[in-house]
């Protein structure tokens, strides 16, 4: 398969054998050269032969090897041509990011900070099998999995104002929890309000950089200023979800179901009851991602101001963005010069709306959608806003985080021998973890450069860097 | 009983090879359960029965392994030791011996998050089976 240069930020795969559409990758001349080692462009091409697909099978610049789409993959579906796929979302449904901001600035937090992370270490469940201390009854996680952030502001954690900064408010309408099984209630019930594991983090930072003054004031950004953000999903309920219903579209594939280059693949017409019930399945798991970081920023709020033994108000904690980064939507775009409701799957890519869509806040009606785009524990992270370059290119799409460079065994390999702990402190960084082999597999070293990656999606236009985060602090599952 | 790891960017896989499917099954789920915790410190105290279907070899070498995955997951069950009674390519029933997850004895060393349909495969080679996973972790 030849890949050919269109500019400094694309390259593509034409159309051939199989494929319905080509498949358009968005990088650098340095990172296009890491990917080419690896399957992803197989998989990139795999998702471009599903039938409904429209104009591209795209990826973000932090593309990577996942299993069914590459992570970093977007690809949008005719209604009624086209598929909802299970592994398109991917196994944690809502998985996310959302950003607070504060009034307290890194003179007044440094010398507590040591205090402060084993606070929110002690606060937050984070690793496996940690227990949430919120106690669900059935008909109550019921409740969660209909009403998301709006469930968790009614129960005391956050305020009215988070919903109107979080993406679809929140709550995805078409959520039925009668479309899910048992085994993700089951699963669901003993885990709302806890972090997980893997690369699931909360992170204490400090607004290092301002490059669009005018949006970073809008939203609440201010140099020196420290920022709480948190990256986690929908825990076991979004993967038990996935599992139920690639296990029974997989079912379906000998009995004349759609037939898919890689099981991980297998999928639904979006008009089918397969694919409807799917997405009341996969919105149920979403809200249930949006209610647990509601409640977790809930908890890290509270340490906060017992800290730093401070009120509410003079802590000023405020929401910019929550965003979720594997999803399956329904949105309208122009495609051909005309407008058409399309069935978008982000699986490791972010939302990207520019100014004046109508499904943002009018607080961010002039700048576009805040994009939140964490970088590696070591380094930095990133607030972009969405543009309408994004939505004529990418369905309104752009990257969601650094993306891995290195394997879960050559992370620990190349961790053998270093105290990854004294280095990060050494850099200022305090760091607490759950598990075993976390920080060895989640070293900054794993990841690519979160610099390069924004430098992508803010050169080709399709989203556009606003502020720098530089982190201090970081609790890992 | 033989396996290895395979690397995957983002997750993890396991390569096993065995002389017989049976064998095969058993060292499957012996190594999805070594990555969780240590099976060595297990006792193995409790035993219940497993009966799992799926289309083809490999589906149901998944289904095997979700299932297992799902005691943990929602049971806390840490698996000692499989044994397979009835194997055919779309079914079979076993017996499986765990303890309960305790965290005062028991260390988890991964969270295995789900068993991928992504690259897996059941294969009859010249030396016996052999089949790949990648795992969710």
């Amino acid at each position: 398969m030849e890949l050919i240069q269109i500019d400094n930020f694309r390259w593509e795969i034409q159309k051939q054998g199989p494929m319905r559409v080509p498949a358009r990758i968005y990088s650098s001349g340095a990172m296009i050269e890491a990917i080419k080692k690896e399957e992803t462009f197989k998989q990139l091409v795999n998702v471009a032969q599903l039938p409904g697909i429209i104009t591209a099978a795209l990826a973000m610049p932090d593309i990577h090897w996942g299993y069914g789409f590459p992570i970093g993959g977007v690809a949008a579906f005719d209604c009624d041509e086209g598929v909802i796929s299970p592994g398109g979302v991917g196994y944690d449904i809502n998985c996310g990011v959302r950003l607070a901001v504060t009034n307290l600035t890194e003179k007044e937090v440094r010398p507590h900070l040591e205090n402060l992370i084993n606070a929110l270490f002690s606060a937050i469940p984070a690793g496996v099998g940690s227990m949430s201390d919120i106690k669900l009854s059935y008909p109550d996680l019921k409740k969660v999995l209909k009403t998301g952030s709006d469930w968790a502001v009614k129960n005391g954690y956050g305020e009215d104002t988070d919903i109107l900064h979080t993406e679809d408010h929140g709550c995805m309408e078409d959520a039925d929890p009668s479309a899910i099984s048992q085994r993700a209630l089951d699963r669901g019930k003993k885990q709302l309000g806890t972090l997980g594991s893997g690369n699931h983090f909360l992170e204490i930072g400090v607004v290092d950089k301002i490059y669009d003054e005018t949006a970073a004031q809008i939203f609440g950004l201010f140099e020196n200023h420290i920022t709480v953000m948190l990256h986690t999903g929908s825990r076991g309920m979004g993967h038990q979800v996935c599992d139920d219903f690639l296990a029974s579209m997989t079912k379906k594939l000998h009995k004349g179901g759609i037939p898919v280059p890689d099981r991980q693949l297998a999928c639904a017409k979006i008009k089918s009851p397969a694919g409807e019930q799917y997405y009341r399945a996969m919105s149920c798991a979403a809200n249930f991602a949006w209610a647990n970081r509601q409640v977790l920023m809930h908890h890290a709020k509270n340490v906060l101001m017992r800290i730093f033994n401070i009120s509410p108000r003079d802590l000023a904690m405020r929401l910019v963005y929550d965003v979720c980064h594997n999803i399956a939507k329904f949105e309208s775009h122009v495609v051909e010069g005309k407008k058409q409701r399309v069935c978008v799957h982000r699986k490791g890519a972010t939302r990207a709306f520019a100014p004046g869509h109508p499904a943002l806040s009018p607080d961010y009606r002039d700048t576009g959608q805040p994009i939140l785009i964490p970088g590696d524990m070591g380094t930095a992270s990133y607030v972009l806003s969405g543009t309408q370059k994004s939505m004529d290119e990418t369905f309104g799409s752009t990257c969601h985080g650094a993306g891995r460079v290195l394997s879960r065994t050559a992370a620990k390999k190349a961790a053998k021998g270093r105290s990854l702990k004294r280095e990060l402190e050494d850099k200022g960084i305090f760091v607490r973890w759950a598990g075993r082999s976390t920080m060895a597999e989640e070293m900054p070293d794993a990841y690519k450069d979160i610099s390069q990656v924004v430098n992508v999606v803010h050169g080709s236009g399709i989203s556009k860097k606003v502020a720098k985060l530089r982190p201090i602090a970081v609790v890992k599952g | 009983m033989a396996y290895e790891l395979i690397d995957h960017t983002a997750d993890i896989g396991i390569r096993v090879t065995e002389t017989s499917i049976k064998n095969l099954f058993e060292t499957a789920a012996h190594a999805m359960f070594e990555q969780i915790t240590e099976p060595a410190k297990l006792n193995g105290t409790h035993t219940k029965k497993i009966h799992v279907k799926g289309i083809d070899p490999p589906d149901l070498l998944i289904n095997w392994l979700r299932e297992l995955l799902w005691c943990w997951t929602i049971d806390n069950c840490l698996v000692r030791k499989v044994a397979i009674n009835v194997i055919n390519n779309n079914h079979l029933s076993a017996k499986i011996s765990y303890d309960k997850f305790d965290p005062k004895t028991h260390e988890i060393l991964k969270d295995i998050k789900a068993v991928t349909y992504h690259d897996a495969s059941v294969v009859q080679t010249d030396a016996g089976w052999e089949a790949t996973i990648i795992f969710d972790v």
